[in-house]
């Protein structure tokens, strides 16, 4: 290091040796200022602490409780605890025995006395369809006990208490930890030797609910870029009194109910709706040629697409407003045509915008519920519909928990690409 | 070049629209349809001349300029360009390269793909570019710059690739809209005269908008001065301060004593003009038509003397009161009262033997007729 006195200020004579610089009273200079600005962000820690609880208890919680619901299910493991110590005892492959059976009948028995034998036979229900019956059946005969010989009195009750698939199923089902929700939302199941396999061809559902959702979310991207980009340009560079009326009817939807605007659409494009009443008056197609706009993807696609315009106006719009319009002058002083200098000028410093608004729009379409389950009739669902169905309908909340946790790796993904490709840095929100 | 032109010009007289480069015809220009900002614009620039449009802010500078450039369209006239009629061209035909204020470098650009752009859209080929960027980056001195991006240049760096951009596909015709607003005094004074320059040496034509008048002076072959849309003047910068046609131009340019009065006595260019306090002085006639005529005296206060020995023969006299010495450095500022105006300024250089003012003294001071001009009432 040179001589410190060199730009003009005295310091003390440096010693040979460097120790830092310090302050005037004696402290050195870096640790002194890291105490001053330790100070500074402790306050700062402060103000932010009630959001950051907020965020801990309503975000972070509920959803690693989520991601844990997806790998965890008590329903078995809890309620038939002899059983599951059999399967924890005896390797995979081994044939039930008659210490098995006991097991199974003391804890049916008990099970059917506790009135949880509901809770086993749904869990079981989720990895092998149709056997939850065969749990409350087996409860209602066993609540006065089962007589040995077990295996006999069991088989008894019903033959399909043999079947070696549900004897791979409970063991499974005997640790509370399972992947098999993941397997399941990605169209895997077991087999009776419980190795992974494809899901028989008419359960498999969830890949090509993955598939649709991402096409859809992309054409809906797309729409909203094809609509957004003009309108966000013309909010840009229009009069303020014009463009504020603008940003009005940009942001109306916002101020009306999410219901009224998916339900307007419904009496738009339905088969007697406006849209098609206007186009058989106007004589394009006939009576009977009525065409099919709604409860379907198109449906989704429209409505989802007006729904989702603002996500990308507004970014788009914020990075406008800031690009000097002195830099399209300047490429069309240097001689390009009103189009190139759009393309290689005006448009390359949007970028930031449009990529903010793509992922916002992308993201928010990915996990869109209301909408599809209105208007996407059986062909526009997308996969939060299914998740939803999951929660209220069959009460598989492992299911939709995984089906969730993957959308939610999606779009990390997504997330981790996006800035790989463009850099999160240059993403501009507003 | 431009050096040529010049003298042709002196010799000559002013340019006439029809051999002009570029020549504005009775060209006005209005936003809203009530108001004109450029009202009758005549003026005809010679191929190789650095003329400046100066003038007070919102005096239709800049919209003249885009009215060239072709990012405005004039509401009435024509403009010229090389004997053609351009009012008709977009701007991407017209071939003429520009500065702007904010120098409008493609912030996601480097700045060799910001000099490759204007020749990649005429369709020149790598090796070509290659050649003609490096020509132009060493024109600016900024050779070393090409991989940069504008973010990571200094102000004046920037300006310079500015420069070297509008230059680099040789045109004919360069605009500058204030193109040193932006930098520090220092700096300013360095590329007007790096400016100046490369300008003499590549002989193209510059048309230069400012509102520093002193950069007006410095640089350019003809002034333009504007105000309220009209140009008030047009001639080389030593005229334009020596001989100003009106009390605007007057005013506007450099420092000036002004003294109202009334016209006594017209013939020729000489008038007798009789001050508010009654007295009558001589002065040289500009801006007046007749006898009786309300007035203002244009005085620089360079050209006021103190000293009788310094006096010129023939120099008028008049008795001043000092209100106040100003110290400024090189100078001696010395407000006092004459002819009943209280802002009247006299320059004395600060030399050693220097006679000091003192605030109270009446002194006589004294200029010669042809440096007080008898100008329009203000
Ligand atoms: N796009 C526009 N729409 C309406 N009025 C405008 C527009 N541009 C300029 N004007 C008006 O025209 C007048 C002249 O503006 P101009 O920009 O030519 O002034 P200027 O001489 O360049 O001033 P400055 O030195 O401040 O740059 C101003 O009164 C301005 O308000
Ligand atoms: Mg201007």
């Amino acid at each position: 290091m040179a001589d410190t006195s060199a730009n003009g200020v005295s310091f003390a004579p440096a010693p040979a040796h460097r120790t830092g610089l310090v302050t005037a009273d004696g402290r050195p200079l870096r640790s002194a200022l890291a105490r001053s600005s330790r100070r500074a962000r402790r306050r700062a820690f402060f103000l932010v602490l009630p959001l950051l609880l907020f965020v801990l208890i309503t975000f972070v919680v509920p959803i690693g409780q989520m991601l844990q619901r997806s790998v965890k299910n008590e329903g078995f493991s809890a309620n038939m605890p002899q059983l599951s110590a059999w399967f924890h005892d005896n390797p995979r492959g081994t044939e039930p025995d008659d210490a098995a059976w006991a097991a199974l009948a003391a804890d049916l028995t008990a099970a059917a006395q506790a009135r949880t034998i509901g809770v086993v036979g749904t869990r079981i229900n989720y990895d092998m369809p149709g056997t939850r019956s065969l749990f409350t059946s087996a409860g209602r005969q066993a609540r006065g006990g089962i007589e040995p010989p077990y295996r006999e009195a069991i088989l008894e009750m019903d033959a399909r208490w043999g079947n070696p698939r549900l004897w791979s199923v409970m063991r499974e089902a005997a640790s509370p930890y399972t992947a098999n929700f993941y397997l399941a939302a990605v169209d895997r199941t077991r087999d009776d030797q419980g190795d992974i396999v494809s899901a028989p061809a008419q359960q498999q559902i969830y890949g090509k609910l993955f598939l649709r959702t991402f096409w859809l979310s992309l054409a809906i991207t797309a729409t909203t870029f094809l609509l957004g980009f003009p309108v966000a340009h013309l909010l840009a560079t229009l009069p303020m009194r014009q463009s504020n009326l603008l940003m009005i009817l940009v942001l109306l939807p916002f101020w009306t109910s999410l219901l009224v605007r998916t339900t307007a659409w419904i009496v738009l494009l339905q088969q007697q709706g406006v849209v098609n009443d206007v186009l058989v008056w106007l004589g394009v197609i006939g009576n009977n040629q009525r065409l099919q706009m709604i409860f379907n993807q198109t449906g989704t696609i429209i409505a989802m697409t007006h729904i989702l315009l603002p996500f990308m106006i507004l970014p788009l719009y914020s990075v406008m407003r800031t690009i000097n319009p002195s830099y399209v002058r300047a490429a069309r002083s240097l001689g390009a045509t009103s189009w190139t200098a759009f393309r290689r000028i005006y448009f390359p410093q949007t970028l930031p915008g449009l990529g903010a608004g793509a992922l916002l729009v992308f993201i928010l379409a990915v996990g869109y519920y209301i909408t599809p389950a209105l208007v996407g009739g059986s062909s526009g669902q997308l996969i939060s519909n299914m998740i939803a169905m999951h929660m209220t309908q069959t009460l598989n909340w492992s299911m939709a928990a995984a089906l969730a946790a993957l959308l939610l790796g999606g779009v990390l993904i997504l997330y981790w690409v996006y800035d790989r490709l463009v850099g999160i840095d240059n993403l501009k929100l507003g | 070049m431009s050096k040529a032109t010049a003298a042709a010009r002196a010799d000559t007289g002013a340019v006439t629209a029809n051999d002009a480069f570029v020549a504005f015809e009775r060209v006005q220009k209005s936003y809203d349809g009530e108001t004109l900002v450029v009202k009758d614009l005549n003026l005809a620039i010679a191929r190789g001349e650095f003329l400046t449009l100066l003038g007070p802010s919102g005096s239709g500078k800049t919209t003249s300029l885009m009215m060239l450039a072709g990012f405005e369209t004039a509401t009435s006239g024509e403009i010229r360009l090389a004997g053609r009629p351009i009012n008709a061209v977009p701007p991407h035909r017209r071939g003429i390269g520009m500065v702007f204020q904010n120098y409008a470098l493609f912030p996601h650009m480097t700045v060799g793909e910001n000099l490759a752009f204007p020749l990649q859209v005429r369709g020149l080929g790598k090796v070509e570019r290659e050649a003609k960027i490096m020509r132009a980056l060493d024109m600016v001195q900024m050779g070393r710059f090409a991989n940069r991006r504008p973010a990571q240049l200094s102000g004046g760096q920037q300006q310079r690739i500015a420069l070297a951009r509008a230059l680099v596909f040789d045109p004919d015709l360069v605009l500058m809209d204030e193109p040193l607003g932006a930098l520090d005094k220092q700096l300013r004074e360095h590329m007007q005269y790096e400016i100046k320059q490369l300008h003499e040496r590549i002989g193209i034509t510059v048309v230069y908008v400012t509102h520093d008048q002193g950069e007006a002076l410095t640089m350019s072959d003809r002034v333009a001065v504007f105000n309220d849309g009209r140009i008030q003047q047009l001639a080389p910068p030593a005229e334009l301060y020596e001989r100003p046609g009106n009390s605007f131009v007057a005013q506007f340019i450099g420092e000036n004593n002004t003294l109202a009065g009334t016209i006594e006595q017209l013939q020729g260019d000489r008038a007798l003009v009789r001050l508010g306090n009654g007295e009558l002085i001589d002065a040289t006639a500009v801006d007046i038509r007749e006898v009786g005529q309300v007035t203002t005296v244009s005085i620089r206060p360079e050209r006021v003397e103190f000293k009788p020995e310094m006096m010129p023969p023939g120099a008028h006299r008049i008795a001043a009161e000092v209100l106040e010495v100003i110290y400024m450095g090189d100078v001696l500022r010395t407000r006092m009262k004459v002819a009943g105006a209280s802002d009247f300024v006299l320059k004395c250089r600060n030399t050693l033997g220097q006679r000091k003012l003192t605030p109270g003294e009446t002194i006589e001071i004294g200029w010669h007729p042809e440096d007080a001009r008898a100008l329009d009432p203000v």
